[in-house]
C-alpha cells in the first residue's frame, strides 16, 4: 500500500507531504502518524506541504485532526510551507485551520518546536 | 460563446477524485489561468467531485473550454443519479452536513468559482455546473 514516510529526527517527526493527496494515503498518514507517537515518545511533528497543490475540505479536515490528536498525545504539530496560493483558496473555501500551528519553512517551524519544548518541559530530561 | 473543446471523465471511487483534479489543473493551466485561479478552481473541482462520489454514489464529470470573445474559460459539469438534494438551502449553509465532511463543499466551491448552478430532484440526482474565466 502506498505510505507518506514519517522521519524521525531526535524528538521530532517529520513528514513531507510530495504527492496528491488522495483520501484513503490521508487517512492513512493519520494512523501512521498517531502510532509513530505513540511509539517513539516524540514531542513534535512537523508537516511540509510545500509541494502540496490544493489542500481542499477533506485533507483540510485531516490536517486539523492530525493536530489536535498529536495534542493529545502530548505533541506539537506545526504545518510548514504552505504555498500562498493555497492559503488564498483554503480562506475563501472558509477552513481557517483553527487552532493549526503554521511556519513559512521547515527552519522556523523547527525554531517553533524548540521554543514551546523548552517553555513546557521545566525538567523534562529524556 | 462556443465550445472549443469538451470530454468527459468518471466519477466512481476515490482515485477519480484525483484524476479529476489533474486533469482541471491540467486544462486551467493550458488556458492560462493565474497561480491563484488554478489553485481555486482545482480546489472546487476537487470538493464537487468528492460530493459527486461520496453522497451522489458516483457519477461524471463533464468539461468544456470555452470561447466567448477575447476570453477564455472552463465549465466543469459534475452530475450523477444519486439521491438527490432535498433542501438546497440547507445544502448551501456553511457548516451544514448531511456527511462526514466539515460542511464546506458546496457553499465553500461556489465561493470559488464565477459561475455555479445547481440542479437537482429528490431521487434523480443532482447537477453541479461551475465556471471560471480568465
Amino acid at each position: 500500500m502506498e505510505r507518506i514516510p514519517i522521519l524521525r529526527m531526535g524528538e521530532f517527526l517529520l513528514v513531507t507531504i510530495q504527492v496528491d493527496l488522495h483520501d484513503q494515503l490521508a487517512l492513512t498518514l493519520q494512523d501512521d502518524l498517531t502510532s509513530r507517537i505513540e511509539k517513539t515518545g516524540a514531542r513534535g511533528v512537523l508537516i511540509d506541504i510545500s509541494a502540496l497543490e490544493i489542500i481542499d475540505s477533506f485533507v483540510g479536515r485531516m490536517i486539523a485532526d492530525i493536530s489536535a490528536m498529536s495534542r493529545i498525545l502530548d505533541a506539537r504539530t506545526v504545518l510548514v510551507g504552505m504555498q500562498p496560493a493555497v492559503a488564498i483558496t483554503l480562506v475563501e473555501l472558509g477552513l481557517s485551520l483553527e487552532g493549526v500551528r503554521t511556519a513559512l519553512d521547515v527552519e522556523r517551524g523547527m525554531r517553533i518546536l524548540r521554543t514551546t519544548l523548552d517553555d513546557g518541559a521545566v525538567d523534562e530530561r529524556r | 460563446m462556443s465550445v472549443v473543446d469538451s470530454g468527459t471523465l468518471p466519477l466512481r471511487g476515490e482515485q477519480d477524485i484525483v484524476l479529476a483534479r489533474q486533469a482541471v489543473r491540467r486544462m486551467s493551466q493550458e488556458i492560462k489561468f493565474g497561480i491563484v485561479d488554478q489553485t481555486k478552481f482545482v480546489t472546487a473541482a476537487s470538493e464537487l467531485a468528492r460530493n459527486t462520489v461520496v453522497y451522489g454514489r458516483g457519477g461524471e464529470m463533464r468539461w468544456e473550454r470555452l470561447r466567448e470573445g477575447a476570453r477564455e474559460g472552463l465549465r466543469l459539469c459534475f452530475a450523477d443519479q444519486g439521491p438527490g438534494i432535498p433542501d438546497m438551502t440547507l445544502a448551501m449553509t456553511d457548516g451544514w452536513t448531511s456527511g462526514k465532511g466539515l460542511g464546506l463543499g458546496l457553499a465553500g466551491a461556489k465561493r470559488l468559482v464565477n459561475e455555479f448552478s445547481i440542479d437537482t430532484a429528490v431521487d434523480q440526482g443532482t447537477r453541479v455546473t461551475v465556471t471560471r474565466w480568465r
